[in-house]
């Protein structure tokens, strides 16, 4: 056997090794893959509401509901503060942005668990499948944001303490904020539920308890200043608070709370993609 | 001609630990335990021969091969010799420990077909997603679709959810988007044409097709005659190391040397019928030529060897031997005596061997067992030795009409020979 001369791989397409720098991301293979995640993407609208009686219109059901339930617990019930805004709107601001980034998590921490048939039959890059969910949950989270949208229409035409501002320019880098901390965050979770299945059990439990800690029922500003920071760790705080501000007006928010936020996220999602990467090439050894 | 794919010293390790999925609370356990320079509770009790102190063995160890543009190579090896590994790693499912791969060009791997199906989706919706898994862009699948449509031959069914379809409309659809791959090395494995048999077939068929196309193909298999009418190369692979690589006529050879080929020895056996005069040690199968193998080929030429010792040589000039093929549940298939042709077995020496030449096997591909019986006369005379399921009778598909087709067991216990053709109407 001739040893080739190693170095010299210009000629060849592409190189399996062991090893391959923690950093690297088939971005390019990505892109030339961008027909399946927008197929991948049409099969989850078109299988999600198959054979449900009301179909496409659960996805503003959904959000209506969660927004019912929380303003009867906590607003009927419980009255906690709203910073003084109409409690529908106040909820349904939380829910709308937090289901975006919550199903973004849940079903990216799905990835390998739930496609390990197809991942172990061929290969595609495997980030495909939490782009195609990211775009899908995007989508998702427009229609929702729509409805959020008539809401507030309502109340504004009605003389409520409601005071959106030019703010809300800054709504496309709460989304993408949103996508990039729920697919790291969902990246980490699948990359360890290869090894450890019992996690897959927590990601429901643990997103539903985060919800509480992210300014969904409570405002930051019901937390008194000095711990704060504390929850501004927390970067989905910022991320809904900023939301609030924007859209109505309201909220305790910093732009350094806002920078922590962004800086946090980075830092999820760079760590998240790195496992992805290490764990996606040979996780089918121990699934 | 040039390289288009490499593979330099080739290594897969597994780690048994880890192979079995294992809980969290096990894991800590395993690292405390480590950790205070115990005995880790949870370690495994791996493959004997090739586990490692560490617990770690070795799927596939230094294999280097090149594969040259236009090659159909075929990849032999017996379960466990690192078939599957190979295919996974080529395929990127896996990535290698050691050693690497170099590909030119475009790769296409069908380890199954209809990979990513959705039950709720159409069947032209699977079709895209389905080819858009096997790294087609929309636009080549929109531009081939009429032709996978006619293919799959369920034209009108194309709108219809594929969880409506019969399992085996299922398979014909996604069979069509997998024939109508264009990479410009495809690696298929031969799983794919398990199913029924006419599919595998239609799928060796048109594995042919694509192979006088000029693409490069790797076949995945244990099927030798497959092999050796589709491939033009071969790779044997054995406890995970290359033990050759060269024509496919050679490979197949090779592969046939590593069939240990089994002697079963019959001197335990209580279950013996007759008076003992001479007794059957062991049966052996030999090809033409006279190698002891271990599975016959539709159509090839065989031998039954039945060693036999006797206390009375000399004695026995009107044996009749027999032997009878029976399927595996028991049916049997044709029966071979020395009487039908009036061929002596006489004079007996002591020791030696009855020999039954069975020209052009007529069985489809399946298990087989022997039962032979050794008697005094033609009819009702003494038994001297008899035996059921003396020896297996493994059969693998085979050129027995001349062509690498053979009708599956299911079609018919045996094979028979014809020839066809059209008669016009006889004129009054």
């Amino acid at each position: 056997m001739v040893e080739p001369a190693s170095e010299d791989l210009r000629g060849w397409s592409k190189v399996l090794t062991p090893d391959r720098p923690w950093w690297h991301i088939p971005w390019r293979e990505i892109w030339e893959y961008r027909d399946l995640v927008l197929l991948f993407v049409k099969r989850d609208f078109t299988a999600t509401y198959k054979q449900t009686f009301l179909g496409p219109l659960w996805y503003l059901l959904q959000p209506l509901f969660t927004t019912l339930m929380l303003a009867f617990v906590f607003g009927v019930l419980a009255k906690t503060q709203t910073d003084g805004l109409p409690r529908l709107l106040f909820f349904m601001s939380g829910v709308v942005s937090w289901n975006y980034f919550a199903d973004c998590l849940t079903k990216t921490a799905n990835t390998f668990t739930g496609n390990a048939g197809i991942f172990g039959k061929v290969y595609f890059p495997r980030l495909t499948v939490p782009l195609s969910i990211v775009i899908t949950n995007m989508i998702t989270f427009v229609v929702q944001f729509g409805l959020f949208l008539l809401l507030l229409g309502y109340y504004w035409a009605k003389g409520a303490p409601v005071f959106p501002n030019y703010r809300v320019i800054i709504l496309p880098l709460l989304v993408v904020q949103m996508a990039l901390l729920g697919l790291g965050m969902g990246a980490i979770v699948s990359s360890l539920t290869t090894k450890w299945r019992d996690l897959s059990m927590l990601v429901g439990f643990g997103t539903q308890l985060w919800m509480y800690a992210s300014s969904v029922v409570l405002p930051l500003s019901v937390i008194p200043e000095k711990w704060r920071w504390i929850f501004v760790l927390n970067p989905m705080v910022p991320i809904i608070e900023t939301f609030r501000f924007a859209f109505l007006g309201r909220g305790v928010v910093e732009i350094w709370q806002l920078m922590v936020s962004l800086a946090v996220t980075i830092v999820i999602f760079v760590f998240g993609m790195t496992l992805f990467s290490r764990v996606e090439r040979d996780f089918m050894d121990t699934v | 001609m040039s390289v288009v794919l490499r593979t330099e010293q080739l290594s897969k390790q597994y780690r048994l630990g880890v192979i079995n999925r294992r809980m969290l609370y096990q894991e800590i356990q395993s690292r405390w335990a480590r950790w205070r320079g115990k005995e880790d509770p949870h370690t495994l009790i791996g493959h004997p021969v090739r586990t490692e102190k560490d617990g770690t063995f070795w799927a596939l160890r230094d294999v280097s091969f090149d594969v040259q543009e236009g090659d159909v190579v075929g990849i032999l090896g017996r379960n466990g010799a690192g078939k599957s590994t190979l295919l996974k790693i080529l395929s990127q499912i896996t990535s290698p420990t050691e050693g690497r791969v170099l590909i030119k060009g475009r790769v296409a791997s069908l380890l199954e077909v209809g990979t990513g199906f959705h039950p709720e989706l159409t069947g032209r919706d699977n079709v895209f997603l389905n080819g858009a898994i096997l790294g087609m862009t929309r636009r080549d699948i929109a531009g081939k679709f009429d032709e996978i449509a006619a293919f799959s031959g369920i034209e009108q069914f194309l709108d219809t959810p594929v969880k409506r379809y019969s399992s085996g409309m299922t398979v014909r659809l996604a069979f069509a988007v997998a024939a109508h791959l264009e990479p410009e090395i495809l690696i298929i494995d031969e799983v794919l044409a398990v199913g029924d048999a006419s599919f595998q077939q239609k799928c060796l068929g048109k594995m042919s097709e694509v192979a006088k196309g000029g693409r490069t193909i790797l076949f995945v298999s244990h099927n030798a005659a497959a092999v050796e009418s589709l491939c033009t190369r071969g790779i044997v692979l054995d406890d995970g190391k290359l033990v050759f690589a060269g024509t496919q006529t050679e490979a197949v050879a090779q592969y046939a040397q590593l069939q240990k080929p089994r002697t079963a020895s019959l001197a335990g056996r209580a279950d013996r019928k007759g008076s003992g005069q001479i007794r059957v040690n062991a049966v052996e199968l030999r090809e033409a030529g006279g190698a002891v193998i271990a599975s016959a080929r539709s159509g090839q030429d065989i031998e039954v060897w039945l060693h036999y010792e006797t206390q009375v040589p000399g004695e026995l000039d009107d044996l009749t031997a027999r032997i009878t093929v029976v399927s595996e549940l028991g049916v049997p298939i044709f029966t071979q005596l020395n009487a039908l042709k009036h061929q002596p077995l006489a004079p007996l020496p002591p020791r030696g061997s009855i020999v039954c030449r069975l020209p052009r096997l007529p069985l489809p591909p399946s298990l087989y067992r022997i039962n032979y019986s050794l008697n005094l006369g033609r009819r009702g005379g003494l038994r001297l030795d008899a035996l059921t399921d003396a020896a297996d009778l493994p059969v693998e598909a085979g050129h027995f009409f001349g062509t690498s087709d053979c009708p599956s067991v299911q079609a018919g216990l045996c094979l028979a020979d014809g020839d066809w053709r059209v008669e016009p109407a006889a004129e009054r």
